[in-house]
């Protein structure tokens, strides 16, 4: 939601949409009757809402963090919620590491209802990402892979930014389920990843039913 | 005695994980705040006006003085639009339309603040009286405190405009009182249509 308030010439033009809508009101109800004010009141708040809406503004790309150690170790940030635990994911993370002294660090976004997230209910998500992240986390450790993890923010993308900014990730590998299934894909949180950060990108898609279907 | 100027000193960058930019978070919460104060003084006048619903409203014997407050709404209305001009002035490097508009606005809202004094001496029933004379109060003298605050501030904003401060590209200490007063205007034409047309 755009602030109205946030500077003076804003909160002037607020003054006289305020104005307008309370003349357009007391007009209605004087020259008609209370039912006509009635609608225009409820027709003026559905415009301000409308006017108040925040637009769509891309944000700043971010430069990629400095490198961290020497030419053999290498960072990898791993972003993914319920394909976390996907085999095809801890093959994807093994492959990379291989060669380097690799230290993996596991961001599972807290995916929440919007209800929940409002009155900060978080509690429940948080338990079930964290239970998934151990799950990952024990079978990576299985590979070899020095790796750690973290319940990060429930947009993917601020997950990535905070992860980034803690952790100078040489590279991001994001995981969803197959297209058609997965959220992320839908709102493309992956092309938006690219856009907006200067690491590279590896899109993972996890298959959870055929890989349980192929271990039945 | 050993300088070392490439280093940082004091506490690291502070890290920003909220969506929101600080300030922009600050007026909203300031905002949000405000708006719950009123929020529940209206209520309480709805409480009265609606649920209890008194046979008649104002109550028999109950005046209201509503030339004066439509005098006064155009008088604080008006002062919006001379903090702006105030402002524009001073973004166009013009210190004499600063130092006018500020001026103005400053006893536009003493206008305002004096002649609601003056009403609240004269208007015949008092806060104990009953439950649409103690909302009719809380309500006006919310506001009052409001336009009193901003008063304060436009004063200093007025003082320091005449020794001199502000400038093209510097005009903080005008901006901040002008949202200030622009947010009480607003809340004026809410409180006005609730006490005084609905």
């Amino acid at each position: 939601m755009r602030n109205p308030l946030k500077s003076e010439a804003e909160a002037f033009r607020f003054v006289v949409i305020t104005i307008a809508f309370f003349v357009a009101v007391v007009l209605a109800k004087l020259l008609v009757g209370w039912w006509l004010g009635l609608i225009v009141a409820v027709a003026g708040l559905a415009a301000l809402a409308y006017l108040l809406r925040s637009p769509e503004l891309p944000l700043p790309r971010q430069q990629a963090p400095d490198h961290v150690g020497g030419e053999d170790d290498l960072r990898i940030l791993v972003v993914a919620n319920e394909t976390v635990g996907g085999e095809t994911l801890r093959e994807v993370i093994a492959q990379k590491a291989e060669g380097y002294d690799e230290e993996v660090l596991v961001v599972c976004p807290a995916l929440n209802t919007p209800l929940k997230h409002w009155v900060s209910d978080e509690d429940g998500a948080r338990a079930q990402a964290q239970e998934r992240l151990d799950e990952s986390l024990a079978r990576l450790h299985e590979y070899g892979v020095n790796a750690r993890g973290e319940i990060g923010d429930g947009d993917p993308l601020q997950a990535i930014e905070d992860a980034l900014r803690t952790f100078g990730a040489d590279e991001v590998i994001i995981s969803t389920h197959p297209a058609g299934r997965s959220h992320w894909l839908e709102k493309g949180v992956v092309a938006a990843a690219r856009d907006r950060f200067a690491v590279p990108i590896t899109h993972v898609i996890v298959d959870l039913d055929a890989e349980s279907e192929e271990l039945a | 005695m050993t300088v070392h100027a490439a280093e940082h000193h004091g506490p690291p960058a502070a890290h920003q994980s909220s969506r929101v930019d600080a300030r922009v978070l600050g007026m909203f919460l300031f905002i949000a705040s405000e708006i719950m104060l009123f929020g529940s003084f209206f209520t309480a006048r709805f409480f009265v006006r609606v649920v209890k619903a008194p046979p008649e409203w104002p109550p028999a014997g109950f005046h209201l003085p509503i030339l004066v407050a439509r005098i006064n709404t155009a008088i604080l209305v008006t002062s919006s639009f001379t903090i702006h001009w105030a402002l524009t002035s001073i973004k166009r490097g013009s210190r004499r339309g600063l130092q006018a508009g500020l001026v103005l606005t400053f006893l536009m809202g003493l206008t305002f603040l004096i002649t609601q004094m003056i009403e609240y001496a004269r208007i015949g029933f008092a806060p104990h009286d009953n439950a649409f004379a103690t909302t009719f109060f809380m309500l006006t003298g919310l506001h009052g405190a409001h336009v009193f605050v901003g008063l304060t501030l436009l004063g200093m904003a007025t003082v320091r405009a005449f020794r001199g401060h502000y400038s093209a590209d510097h005009h903080h200490g005008v901006e901040i009182p002008g949202i200030y007063w622009h947010f009480v205007d607003v809340m004026w034409i809410v409180v006005y249509a609730t006490v005084y047309i609905l």
